[in-house]
């Protein structure tokens, strides 16, 4: 129990502690002590942060946990099912598909992850200076945006991919430029709204320059909605990625990629089903958990956006 | 004469509104003009407090707003401490700020969430440079004492705080940087009864201390009276009284003003209704400052109107050394 | 003596939350005379306008909780159902809000739905009700009757627009209006308007009202009694003579002490030091007691009952008594 320890008022009084009222009980509970609790009391949510840790994880350690050695083939023993040894079974080669999957983790979320953070740094900065500034600049980045929205994605990868040529690196610059116009718009759509907020106003007044203005107290203050952007996005870049792969512009065989993966199966549908629909599987909890996740990141942070 | 802190003469404000396709094909083709501050001239004395009074409509707001140059005027002038700001821009502005500061109505958004009361605070000393980064936490304790707030709160958070208790940071970040003026935009408006007396008399305290003057904004003619040296009273952008403030509130002369005090609902102990006497109160809709009659703005609704109020809009001129109206009845 | 409209018996609201249950409303009684012009006054937060509303039955329950007893004349609307409630709501019992513009429906015309809340409770013709609006309209001050009706609700003003709504409280005759601060959101001027039409419209009628407003201005100008709440209780009961002349409740007379008089300006305001606890950190015994400047050991262990002063006086304070 604390020693009474009074709040002075400008009449001079000492209040007890108990007389401040609401604000003493907000701050016995850190901030993100509850939200940690309320994210956890979605069961969806923790599913998705789970998954997405495992993902990780794979990524991390695939050398380690793998079985086998992704790359070896062995044509002792192709397209067969599920056994003891190979747990998932082998693909066409041979070769064992559980380290296959294993490691088709890590190009996914690598080129997820890398493409995104690509694709927030330059679309949150557009919808920063978009927002903040509006008029003509507004309009012309805007426009931009548009332009990049009115594409399907997969169409505009393609098109990227064919005038960068192919390999991961270009996959991430495909995927990230393909994001951007997501994170301008969020960021854009919640600057204007903090744009009119007095605290903003107060800062100008108080002679604080814009570009101090939009650094310290807008962009922290839109941040959550872009966290959750990020989460999401980095599902629909895995997506994206294993579309680009699936199509062969993706990262050149041998590299085990889902989308790829899913690509070679196809011809065996009938007789040797596992080989499409394992990695298949893989690239559908990923998508489901990250989104999950990412749902749940939006209701613990922005509570107002859940109708 | 004392040179005044404030001198703001014939300051305007008018906001063209874009006409509709059908409304430029009429034959007047005129923009509508939303007149939200028509020639407003007034001064203030360093540490007066001037209570500016008036409801929807009438430019209190928009006032408050020229002169903080947060909007610029359309046309007028603005001299503050003998300086003439009212073209001024950018790094030019800047002295101007330090000297000028705002309190503001909500204390719930005022403040940026994510910021600690220290730093909020702060910020505007650092930019002015009034304190090193480790100065700032000793100034920041110091202004905070001089809020009622002990200095344990800088490490708070807004919503860790109650509204009186925002209140009382936003009137610190305005002291922080030792402004002459500060504007007070409905400051405790939103405040409940009880915290709005503590804010007050905080206002009061500060300003014996520290020599503060105050534009005091307000539709609450209660506390606009505790408060005041002296009031305006404006309507439709337009100033029709000024005076001290026990003057004015004690006999207006301008019938807006006697309209507005009568209206105002006293603690009584219920023995006599003043909604009795319905023939005192003031009938008519509020009249929107788009398309302004030609005359005098009061005319529809005042009840000793005249044929040459119609004509031509009296000018506010003195009637004494310290009072003036805007009214024929009176020059 | 006159008849009793309403009377509410230890009226709760409780509200289900992730901590737990809070009460917002905790044990309010007090009783309503037909024709009287009654206040409940206090700060936000001190559950006057959830009473109003709980009167209403207008809180969804859950995550609310109402309990307690509601009668008017003699019947418990806390245990009617919807259908029976129905019936009352707008007929016998009107209520008018905050913010008027929002109170009406932006995508029908202002008549249209005067119109609506008629035909659901009169009988009459729709023609005969039609002439009724314009009757209506007039009669609360809304000038060109006919072509004001045929206008939507952003074209009203706000004061206009509070007109419509009291239109459409009265349009039935009824017995009680419950008026939640309906002139918070309007300029001085057009507050008198409205007030001065509430109260002819009382005593036109015989309407009684209970007027929520946290102005202790507009309640001295209106009501016949008061009633001051605090952090969900009645801490005081009174005719409006004696809480100006010789308020009883601590927390009354630092209302009282807040306000700046117009004719005597004081140097410093009165204040009640503290601010009014949030529903989670009630304190002990009396409510008040941590910012009562003439607190005793006794009252942070015991809540005070609200208990007769005299005949028409209560108060809820181990200390106060008949001057």
């Amino acid at each position: 129990m604390e020693p009474a320890r009074g709040v002075r008022t400008v009449d001079g009084d000492v209040l007890p502690v108990e007389a401040v009222g609401v604000a003493r009980h907000n701050a016995q509970t850190p901030a993100y002590a509850r939200l940690w609790r309320r994210f956890c009391r979605n069961k969806g949510a923790v599913f998705g942060l789970v998954v997405f840790l495992a993902i990780v994880f794979m990524a991390l350690f695939a050398d380690l946990i793998s079985p086998y050695n992704p790359l070896i083939q062995n044509y002792a023993r192709p397209m067969e099912g599920p056994s003891v040894d190979h747990w998932l079974g082998t693909d066409s080669f041979g070769r064992d598909m559980l380290s296959r999957i294993i490691h088709g983790a890590r190009i996914a979320l690598v080129v997820g992850i890398l493409a995104v953070l690509l694709a927030m740094l330059i679309g949150v900065t557009l919808g920063l200076i978009s927002g903040y500034y509006g008029g003509l600049t507004d309009t012309i980045i805007m426009r931009v945006m548009d332009g990049l929205f009115a594409f399907p994605i997969l169409i505009l990868a393609i098109a990227l991919m064919a005038v960068m040529g192919f390999g991961v690196r270009n996959v991430i610059i495909a995927v990230a430029i393909v994001s951007i116009a997501p994170f301008a718009r969020v960021t854009r759509g919640d600057v204007l709204a903090v744009r009119e907020e007095p605290y903003i106003e107060a800062a100008r007044l108080a002679g604080i320059s814009n570009r101090a203005i939009i650094w310290r107290h807008v962009l922290p203050n839109v941040l959550a909605p872009i966290i959750v952007q990020g989460a999401l996005r980095v599902s629909a870049a895995i997506i994206t990625e294993s579309g680009l792969s699936f199509l062969g512009l993706g990262p050149p065989p041998p590299t085990p990629v889902w989308g790829s993966m899913i690509a070679e199966g196809r011809n065996f549908i009938v007789m040797a089903p596992h080989i499409s629909t394992y990695p298949g599987i893989a690239l559908m909890i990923t998508v489901v958990g990250l989104n999950l996740f990412g749902d749940g990141l939006r209701d613990v942070l922005d509570p107002k956006l859940k109708s | 004469m004392e040179q005044p802190l404030l001198d703001v003469q014939q300051l305007t404000k008018h906001y063209p509104l874009r006409a509709g396709a059908l409304h430029r094909l009429l034959p007047q083709r005129q923009t509508p003009v939303l007149r939200a501050v028509d020639g407003v001239s007034f001064t203030m004395a360093p540490g007066e407090t001037l209570g500016l009074v008036g409801e929807s409509g009438c430019g209190k707001t928009t006032t408050g707003r020229l002169i903080l140059r947060a909007i610029e005027p359309t046309s007028g002038s603005i001299v503050f401490g003998g300086q003439d700001i009212t073209a001024l821009h950018g790094p030019a502005l800047q002295p101007f700020r330090r000297q000028v500061q705002i309190v503001f109505q909500d204390p719930y958004s005022s403040l940026n969430p994510r910021l600690t009361v220290r730093q909020s605070i702060g910020e505007p000393m650092l930019v002015h440079g009034l304190a090193s980064r480790d100065e700032v936490r000793h100034q920041v304790n110091a202004v905070l004492e001089m809020v009622g707030l002990s200095p344990e709160y800088a490490e708070r958070y807004p919503h860790e705080m109650s509204g009186g208790q925002r209140q009382r940071v936003g009137i610190a970040r305005a002291l922080g940087v030792q402004p002459q003026l500060i504007v007070a935009d409905e400051a405790v408006s939103a405040l409940d009864v009880s915290v709005r007396a503590q804010i007050l008399n905080l206002f009061v305290e500060l300003r014996q201390r520290l020599g503060l003057a105050y534009l005091f904004i307000s539709h609450d003619l209660g506390m606009v009276r505790f408060i005041s040296h002296r009031v305006a009273v404006m309507y439709l952008g337009q100033l029709v009284e000024v005076g001290p403030a026990a003057a004015l509130f004690a006999s207006p002369l301008h019938p807006y003003a006697q309209a507005l005090l009568a209206a105002i609902p006293r603690i009584g102990d219920g023995s006599v209704s003043m909604f009795d006497h319905t023939e005192r109160l003031l009938a008519g809709e509020l009249p929107s400052p788009i398309d302004v009659p030609t005359g005098c703005r009061f005319y529809d609704r005042c009840p000793y109107r005249m044929d040459r109020c119609r004509q031509a809009a009296p000018a506010l001129r003195a009637v004494d050394a310290e009072r003036a109206v805007a009214c024929y009845l009176h020059t | 003596m006159t008849e009793t409209l309403l009377e509410v018996r230890n009226l709760r609201v409780a509200f289900h939350n992730e901590d737990g249950m809070l009460r917002a409303v905790d044990g309010v009684s007090f009783g309503v005379a037909r024709g009287e012009i009654v206040g409940l006054v206090g700060e936000s937060g001190a559950g006057k306008t959830l009473t109003a509303e709980a009167i209403m039955r207008l809180i969804r329950c859950p995550p609310g909780r109402i309990s307690g007893e509601v009668l008017y004349r003699g019947r418990d609307l806390l245990a009617l159902d919807e259908a029976e409630l129905a019936d009352i709501r707008g007929k016998d019992i009107a209520m008018i809000f905050q913010n008027p513009i929002s109170s009406l429906n932006p995508v029908f015309r202002v008549g249209a739905q005067l119109l609506e809340a008629m035909t659901l409770h009169l009988p009459a013709r729709r023609r005969t009700l039609r002439d009724r609006v314009r009757e209506i309209f007039t009669h609360v001050g809304i000038p060109s009757a006919e072509r004001r009706a045929q206008d939507y609700p952003h074209q009203f003003s706000g004061g206009m627009c509070q007109r419509a709504m009291i239109g459409m409280g009265i349009a039935c005759t009824p017995s009680l209006l419950i008026a939640d601060e309906p002139t918070t959101a309007l300029d001085v001027t057009i507050q008198a308007q409205i007030l001065a039409l509430i109260r002819q419209l009382a005593a036109e009628l015989g309407m009684a009202v209970l007027l929520v407003s946290h102005d202790l201005g507009i309640i001295s100008q209106m009501c016949s009694r008061v009633l001051v709440m605090y952090a969900g209780q009645i801490v005081e009961e009174a005719p409006m003579a004696t809480i100006f002349h010789a308020p009883a409740h601590p927390y009354t007379r630092g209302l009282m002490a807040c306000i700046p008089d117009i004719e005597q300006v004081p140097a410093r305001l009165g204040t009640i030091a503290g601010v009014m606890p949030g529903l989670r950190d009630l304190p002990s015994g009396c409510r008040f007691h941590p910012r009562c400047p003439i607190a005793e050991p006794h009252c942070a262990v015991a809540e005070p009952a609200l208990r007769a002063l005299d005949v028409t006086h209560r108060v809820a304070c181990h200390l106060a008594r008949r001057e």
